[in-house]
């Protein structure tokens, strides 16, 4: 059997009070790509850590090849042939991809001068290898996210890498561009590279991995082999259970038309748009990245003026102005970027579910304590908002306890509609069922919902009608139970049916 | 659990270890400092404890502290104010002039309504048209200084009839045995500590500090909420001015000069974040004392008065340091 390339043997590390990995144990072989998946708070994130030398294991060893090593800081992981694609970037903008390639090691001749021409060749070496369509001399800022994560490869590739490992790297990528990665992921493979492949995405991890080791509550829960196992089975030894993702059925009564689109236009960012959505109605919206689906979304919540076109709630033409003029009106969001957009992580549990109605919540002059801790525990029942206390800061809460922690604040304001941009983006598959549990939950107790995601499985799951779009058009608007995975397909694509089904 | 507190690794198996111990440091760093400047003055200089010289320091703080209440909206709402100092000489040198033309009745008013006009301009520039408060309030700082040397030709500014007129109650006068300076610091703590932790706009001031965007997402008036701290700010300053023209009675048009780093420096000392979301009138109030009573002592020891400037700088960076060393959970960072 081949010697392993990276190899962990009973790793063990603790914080005060939480026991954060508790002896994992697996191997990375040479030529191999293998996934490594585990809900939020599974313990990944502390073993990367571990790897990268961030953190020291109080048991257990690492070895690469045969030989244990100690790393204390990530250069030294670095020199030991352990390398991370960071699923944030972290490349200096202004300079060109040579420079980025090698910072810290620029190549030298007399006097402490940058060999330009050597730095140069090497970096282009380098460059063909990955068969990209930048050279050594590009400004890394004029490079799309693709192009710089290629960058982020191929330093990878100036040292012996042993191991290279991947965090989330298809995030941000477009499908074309997964595609380019995939195809440097196999060649690394085939240059004898042990690979660490980090995603939630299933249908990456069965199409580009050799196996795949489960973590959960930070123990090592197994490894399958990707060729002889199902989604379901890793689900269930991620989650302990598997996840539903059926196609909806069940409707909820329907009540009035609580928003009306006619002839929405914005630009070229979308055209044309008409639509509506009812009490009691989840409305997805699927499409590509770029198909105009949250520009339509900040147009509604008051961000993003429209050129043409009117918006009716409840049957009231409305102009939003800001998302202050949006929420008065009854429309809430719950956007795409949860960190960016939707919390503030510095302030605690209680005082973001409150934000938006924090003026209303008042005895006299003052912030009622009283009535904000009923909301929030209120909130916390319903939605099984899992946290020490209101107390508890934000940006300690997993990805799924955050993102009910935004979806929250909105029900607490009685929304006449209630948007969701991607709702479960970076959230584990336990939580992610339970968010769609609670999104037809809502529909159910006659909210209107309209839901964007780029899964489909997603919006196929919790939908009673779904909105086909394909550069800012609306192509055709099906119900849930006509329609097909290739009719959808062929819809997000820009073709139009032929026949059956009505145009939108 | 916090990810930030888990940070520390924990390196061999001895219980007092280096990195725990910098971790107390980073903490309760300048607290630490604090006390052994204290107790350093105290045996240096007998007179340090003295009531009359608490009480001194204090009063002479009150000032500083007053301008201190107010940055401290700016900095929690996530900006910077650096024209304090010059706003207050501006303040001083007006509120002396109309003295003697208006009367000290309608002067009064008059300078707070000029004043809070400037930082009407400010928060317009920084709040709604969100340039960059640095850029902002320093072109302010210079600005303000060329206004109140047209105001006053460059003269120093004096009141004619020192003795005939009520105006020196906010500087010199007292109240139930307490300086009136003190009082006026004491009122508007209490005041506008309770708007910060108590009320609605208090609440948006750190939401819009901590994270403008979701701010806005959740519906709040990003741009008003900065636009009234910098309102606040100027208030602060008007008040400061007052107290700096009762207390001299006349002044030199650069009386608030460099004042505005002092400002900055008793807020951060305070625990205040310049990166915005985090801070309180209370730590600002302990921020004010901890400066006045190190540069007293400074004085009481018989170091040169100039001294204080390098001492104070010194603080500053001590305290800046140590705030980053405990939310990184170690003094030294290995990745920068």
């Amino acid at each position: 059997m081949t010697k392993p390339a990276l190899r962990l043997e009973n790793i063990v590390k603790t914080f005060p009070g939480v026991r954060a990995l508790d002896g994992v144990s697996f191997e990375v072989l040479p030529g191999e790509v293998h996934a490594l998946m585990g809900e939020n708070g599974a313990g990944k994130s502390t073993l990367m850590k571990v790897l990268g030398g961030i953190h020291q294991p109080n048991e257990g060893r690492i070895l690469v090849g045969e030989e244990p090593v100690v790393m204390t800081n990530p250069l030294e992981a670095k020199a030991k042939g352990i390398v991370f694609i960071h699923q944030e970037l972290s490349l200096a903008e202004e300079l060109t991809v040579a420079e980025n390639i090698y910072l810290g090691e620029l190549p030298r001749k007399s006097f402490g001068r940058v060999d330009w021409a050597k730095l140069h060749a090497q970096t282009n070496e380098i460059l063909k290898k990955l068969k990209v369509g930048f050279d050594a001399r590009t400004t890394v800022g004029s490079l799309s996210i693709a192009n710089q994560q290629m960058v982020e490869i191929a330093r990878a590739l100036t040292v012996d890498a042993k191991a290279v490992i991947f965090d989330e790297p298809t995030a941000s990528l477009t499908d074309a561009e997964k595609v380019v990665l995939f195809e440097v992921i196999e060649d690394l493979r085939n240059d004898g590279v042990g690979i660490i492949y980090i995603s939630h995405r299933m249908e990456e991890i069965f199409k580009i991995t050799d196996r795949i080791s489960v973590l959960r509550d930070g123990q090592y829960r197994g490894t399958l082999v990707t060729a002889e196992t199902t989604e379901d089975e890793v689900t269930q030894l991620m989650i302990g259970r598997s996840l539903d993702l059926s196609r909806n059925h069940e409707h909820a009564e329907l009540g009035d038309v609580a928003l009306e689109v006619r002839g929405l236009s914005c630009g070229d960012l979308y055209r044309d748009i008409s639509f509506e959505i009812r009490r009691g109605e989840v409305v997805g919206f699927y499409g590509l990245v770029g198909a105009g689906r949250t520009e339509i979304a900040e147009t509604l919540f008051g961000l993003r003026a429209p050129s043409a076109g009117q918006i009716l709630l409840d049957g009231q033409e409305v102009h939003l102005h800001s998302p202050a003029d949006a929420i008065e009106r009854g429309i809430s969001l719950v956007p795409e970027d949860r960190k960016g957009q939707g919390l503030v992580l510095g302030m605690n549990c209680r005082d973001n579910m409150t934000l938006p109605q924090v003026g209303d919540l008042t005895a006299g002059p003052f912030v009622s304590d009283g009535a904000e801790v009923a909301i929030f525990d209120q909130y916390r029942d319903k939605l099984d908002i899992r946290t020490p206390g209101w107390r508890q800061l934000v940006g300690n809460l997993s990805g799924g306890n955050q993102q009910k922690i935004v979806i929250g604040k909105w029900l607490s304001m009685h929304p006449t509609l209630l948007i969701v941009d991607e709702p479960t983006r970076g959230i584990d598959v336990g939580s992610k069922s339970e968010i769609h549990k609670l999104i037809r939950q809502l529909a159910s107790q006659g909210y209107a919902v309209m839901v964007i995601s780029s899964e489909m499985p997603e919006v196929l799951h919790v939908s009673d009608r779904i909105v086909a779009m394909y550069h800012g058009e609306l192509i055709r608007t099906f119900t849930s139970d006509e329609v097909t995975e290739d009719s959808l397909i062929q819809a997000i694509s820009g073709i139009r049916a032929e026949g059956g089904g009505k145009a939108a | 659990m916090s990810e930030a507190a888990q940070e520390r690794p924990a390196r061999g198996a001895g219980g007092l270890t280096g990195a725990k111990v910098g971790t107390f440091l980073a903490k309760q760093g300048i607290l630490i400092a604090f006390i052994l400047f204290m107790v350093g003055f105290t045996l240096a200089n007998d007179r340090f404890l003295d009531p009359d010289n608490i009480l001194g320091v204090i009063r002479s703080s009150a000032i500083l502290g007053v301008m201190a209440l107010g940055v401290t909206f700016v900095v929690i709402s996530g900006n910077l104010d650096l024209s304090v100092g010059s706003l207050m000489s501006f303040s001083t040198i007006v509120v002396l002039d109309l003295h003697d033309t208006l009367g000290p009745a309608l002067a009064i008013p008059a300078m707070f309504g000029l004043t809070l006009a400037i930082g009407a301009v400010i928060g317009f520039l920084v709040g709604y048209l969100r340039l960059n408060s640095l850029i902002v309030t320093l072109g302010m700082l210079s600005a303000i200084h060329g206004l109140t040397l047209t105001w006053s030709g460059g003269q120093n500014m004096d009141i004619a009839d020192k003795e005939g007129t009520w105006f020196s109650v906010f500087g010199q006068g007292t109240a139930l045995g307490i300086p009136v300076p003190i009082l006026m610091f004491a009122l508007l703590a209490a005041v506008l500590g309770i708007v910060l932790a108590k009320t609605p706009f208090g609440r948006k001031v750190y939401a819009v500090g901590g994270n403008g965007t979701a701010a806005t997402f959740s519906g709040i008036r990003r741009a008003r909420t900065v636009f009234t701290c910098y309102l606040i700010s100027a208030f602060c300053v008007a008040t400061a001015g007052l107290i700096q023209a009762s207390r001299s009675m006349g002044s030199q048009n650069t009386v608030g000069q460099g004042m505005e780093l002092e400002v900055l420096a008793a807020v951060i000392l305070g625990g205040a974040s310049l990166m915005g979301g985090s801070g309180t009138i209370f730590k600002t109030v302990i921020g004010v004392l901890i400066l006045g009573f190190i540069q007293n002592g400074l004085l009481l020891i018989g170091l040169q008065f100039y001294v204080q400037f390098v001492v104070t700088w010194i603080i500053i960076i001590l305290a800046v340091w140590l705030d980053i060393a405990a939310k990184r959970g170690r003094l030294l960072s290995p990745i920068a």
